[in-house]
């Protein structure tokens, strides 16, 4: 970075050192790496994944607001992988804390959460954490470049700092001469970055709060946009991989028809599969396709009615996993109403097929892949090469879509298997979308279990009981973590809710490992948000209550009632409908965030329409209003496809969905018209990425109940209602 | 074998089964038109032929008769299709996967529909797939793409 500088803020006590400063400088490990500003232009060091939430802008843009550049002014990178990018949000959703209770106990667990996280330096996009874990620390870093340019300003002119201003990368001098950043490089780059006392009031902000264009939208709108599939290297060479669809060993395999298929150049042996390396993608997809296998069996139940016994005999003592909410006495009710809902497995199923393109030298390893675990790569692919991790260079690509995918790695491992065999040829390998599917690592199976009642018009008891097995175990086994305690996921968005029901119980039990599972857009609350909230729905409809003014009357916080209130007016609650329409609210607060939606349905001859959606969220304060409407509207847009039509299910130990024939979710012309609005009330800041999923199908499904008298408890819907 | 891409000639040389996308993508480094499914269930692949919106994932490169149209084709940053501007004005794309296909089945749907009605759109695009949920913007963007090519 020679004639460059690099701009960072001071805001832990033993900062990780700055992975832009090179080993020499060691000696300014005080500063976070942020911004990166050479002779050539200014770089924006992006560390969090951008698979479509838009986190490349968000991120930029809280920088920018610092530094006063615009956003049409900057490149973005994501930046190697380090531990000074470690995720100081993650952890605190890690504990089994109401995101709710701001009181000093809750916000002292949450910082020695903190702890352990920042010591592995974990460097991961996900759970919703880009905005809360940058909101502050960004505007620190462009803060602290913005001073030291000044400084590096008035060092050159003679003038004195405080006569300076900066505007659109510019020192501006007292007489309007403008400096540009780029010309203070090098300057910057030989003083101590300046400290800064505090950041800006946000009555000062030009950006956030603000709608902004995202810095990809062109490039996305004109087919310019690279993404990891569309990586291209001198000499490189396609692989496709055929992978045992039992997810277990290869007994043996006959590849004599694809060693002679055109364009073949290699067939080598993976981790439970066979890979073809080919000259074209095409080919070397054909190729595995021709390869006869002989597949070992499943490691977990083969068929899927066993999945669901298994999930039936954990609510038992001995599966007893967790019961943060236990108040009250709900075992007081005489006539309870009792109900048992059913989540399936999902498929993440982005639209690009994950790929990952590994050029193994004597001396390195480079990997471009869209990921969300780049640090976990670094360390798995050193445990698999043999490669001191220094020497693993992961260069983040654009992602066409994750919902959580790319929490995961085998496609690297797979690759680099095969690029070790290949030294000095880049591989690119693309699963094709079979193999996607068929190999994907699933959202959770779950089952609930609901005792309730009601006295005098109103919900008095719930006692929920909710089972599957740990997702956070599942995933972080193929990272080499092992967790202990409960799994706070098995009850997430279930037992956190903010309701004042009387006797109130919600209990997790922890069913043994079965089909490898990990987070799916929402993770736990993805099930159990539908669980819960359809359990109230029937309580509130037993009691005889309006739906939405009953969740008003029990709910005991402030910014919650208001997004209930709120989506009411939206969707002029009271108003009557027609004969065969049906209007059902869902609520989940998930990830911090308070998200209520109204779905309006009709009734036709052919089956279920929507009609409408509408949907209030709360994240406490609103970067980029259009990227919030974006998340919130195909959040929910999300949670009602999955909830409509998809499924993975298990017969002989194979996933039985291959492609999006048989995996549709939502398409165009099932989609209703959606409203969203964003409320701004929450005490923190949080990220919106997948708060509007777990309200989506409760309020559907409490939608059609009210249009049928139908109560639907099991997902998908499809299995017990026709939709148009 | 000749095809045209673009207004450009290209000489390949691959087996005529190879289908059209991975001609595109492999071959000529043309990579706007996307790999999602390869059996025409997504339309990440949508290119145009002669101006009719096809999957080039499910086309025979020896099957094609015509001039191809690719996304990067349609127009460029500097000089945006009235289809990109609106995709731009409204901020459709999130993972953005999907909408060079989007895109391309919206151009030739208006190439021979200019005012069309909310269910002619879900109609006509339908087909096209978007995991990220941008369909409301979707159908924003075809009908302000609509009105401008009305106007021109």
């Amino acid at each position: 970075m020679l004639g460059g500088v690099v701009f960072g803020a001071v805001m832990y006590k033993i900062p990780h050192r700055n992975p832009l400063q090179g080993d020499k400088q060691e000696g300014q490990a005080a500063i976070t790496p942020y911004v990166l500003i050479t002779p050539d232009g200014i770089t924006l060091i992006t560390p969090r994944a951008d698979k479509g939430q838009g986190a490349y802008s968000v991120q930029a843009a809280l920088i920018a607001e610092e530094l006063d550049v615009r956003l049409d002014q900057i490149n973005i990178d994501p930046g190697a992988p380090a531990p000074a990018y470690y995720n100081t949000a993650l952890a605190s959703d890690l504990l089994p804390f109401r995101s709710t209770n701001t009181n000093y106990l809750t916000e002292l667990a949450r910082s020695i959460a903190d702890a352990p996280v920042k010591l592995l330096g974990i460097q991961i996009t996900g759970g919703s954490t880009t905005v809360p874990d940058g909101y502050e620390k960004l505007r620190w870093a462009g803060a602290t470049a913005r001073e030291t340019l000044k400084a590096a300003a008035a060092q050159q002119t003679g003038l004195p700092v405080a006569q300076l201003t900066t505007r659109d990368a510019e020192v501006i001098l007292p007489d309007g001469t403008a400096v540009s950043y780029v010309s203070l490089a090098s300057r910057a780059a030989d003083i101590d970055p300046v400290k800064v006392d505090a950041l800006r009031d946000p009555s000062e902000w030009r950006l956030i709060g603000k709608p902004m264009q995202r810095i990809d939208i062109t490039a996305k709108s004109t087919g310019r946009q690279d993404y990891g599939i569309d990586v291209r290297l001198p000499g490189m060479l396609h692989a496709a991989v055929r992978l045992n669809p039992r997810r277990g060993p290869v007994n043996d395999y006959k590849a004599t028809q694809a060693e002679t298929m055109r364009g073949v150049k290699a067939i080598i042996p993976v981790t439970d599969g066979i890979s073809v390396i080919a000259d074209n993608s095409w080919r070397a997809m054909q190729a595995a396709q021709a390869i006869k296998a002989d597949w070992g069996p499943a490691p977990y139940p083969a068929e899927m009615v066993e999945h669901w016994q298994a999930l039936a005999d954990s609510f038992a003592e001995d599966h007893l996993d967790s019961q943060f909410l236990d108040q009250g006495d709900v075992t007081a009710t005489d006539t309870p109403i009792i109900a048992e809902y059913r989540a399936p497995y999902l498929a993440h199923a982005p639209l690009e097929p994950i790929n990952a393109t590994v050029l193994v030298t004597d001396t390195r390893i480079d990997i471009w892949t869209g990921t969300q675990i780049p640090r976990f790569i670094q360390a798995n692919i050193s445990a698999l090469s043999g490669f001191d991790p220094d020497d693993i260079h992961v260069h983040g690509q654009m992602i066409g879509g994750s919902f959580g995918h790319r929490l995961e790695d085998q496609v690297v491992r797979h690759a680099t298997e095969i690029a070790m065999q290949m030294r000095g040829t880049p591989i690119k390998l693309t699963y094709s979308r079979e193999e996607d599917c068929a190999q994907d690592f699933t959202r959770q199976i779950a089952m609930a279990r609901l005792r309730g009642g009601v006295r005098d018009g109103k919900v008095e008891t719930c006692d929920l009981g909710i089972a599957m097995p740990s997702i956070i175990a599942s995933q972080m086994s193929r990272q080499g973590v092992p967790i202990a305690g409960p799994d706070a996921q098995i009850v997430a968005g279930a037992w956190d809710q903010p309701f004042d029901i009387p006797n109130y119980r919600v209990t997790g039990y922890r069913a043994p490992d079965l089909a490898p599972i990990s987070s799916w857009r929402s993770v736990g609350a993805s099930t159990n948000g539908f669980f819960h909230d359809c359990a109230l729905d029937e309580l509130i409809h037993a009691a005889g209550a309006d739906p939405l003014a009953e969740r008003i009357r029990l709910c005991n916080h402030d910014p919650s009632r208001k997004v209930l209130e709120v989506v009411g007016e939206m969707s002029d609650w009271s108003a009557a409908m027609d004969e065969g329409q049906g209007r059902g609210v869902g609520f989940c607060l998930s990830f911090g965030v308070p998200c209520a939606v109204v779905i309006e349905v009709t009734n036709t001859p052919r089956g279920i329409r929507l009609d409408k959606a509408f949907a209030a969220a709360d994240v406490g304060r609103i970067i980029d209003p259009v990227n919030f409407e974006a998340q919130v509207s195909g959040g929910v847009i999300f949670g009602l496809g999955h909830a409509i039509n998809c499924e993975i299910t298990y017969a002989d130990g194979m996933a039985e969905q291959a492609n999006y024939h048989q995996y549709e979710a939502m398409r165009l012309y099932q989609c209703p018209q959606v409203e969203i609005r964003g409320l701004e009330n929450g005490e923190r800041i949080c990220g919106v990425g997948e708060p509007g999923v777990p309200p989506a199908a409760p309020a559907l499904a409490n939608a059609i109940f009210a249009a049928t008298g139908q109560r639907i408890r099991e997902m998908p819907f499809n299995k017990h209602i026709d939709f148009v | 074998m000749k095809l045209k891409v673009n207004g450009t000639e290209h000489q390949i040389d691959v087996e005529p089964e190879m289908p059209l996308l991975w001609v595109l993508r492999d071959e000529l480094g043309i990579t706007g038109p996307k790999y999602g499914c390869g059996i025409a269930q997504c339309g990440a692949c949508t290119v145009h032929v002669d101006g009719q919106a096809v999957r080039s994932c499910q086309l025979p490169v020896g099957a094609l008769a015509g001039e191809v149209t690719t996304i990067e084709g349609l127009g460029s940053p500097e000089a945006l299709h009235a289809i990109q501007a609106a995709w731009i004005e409204h901020q459709v794309a999130q993972c953005g996967y999907c909408q060079s296909g989007q895109i391309m089945a919206a151009a030739a749907f208006l190439d021979v529909n200019d005012a069309p009605t909310d269910a002619e759109i879900d109609r006509a695009l339908s087909a096209n797939l978007c995991r990220c949920g941008t369909y409301p913007r979707i159908r924003a963007a075809v009908k302000t793409a609509a009105a401008k090519l009305a106007e021109a």
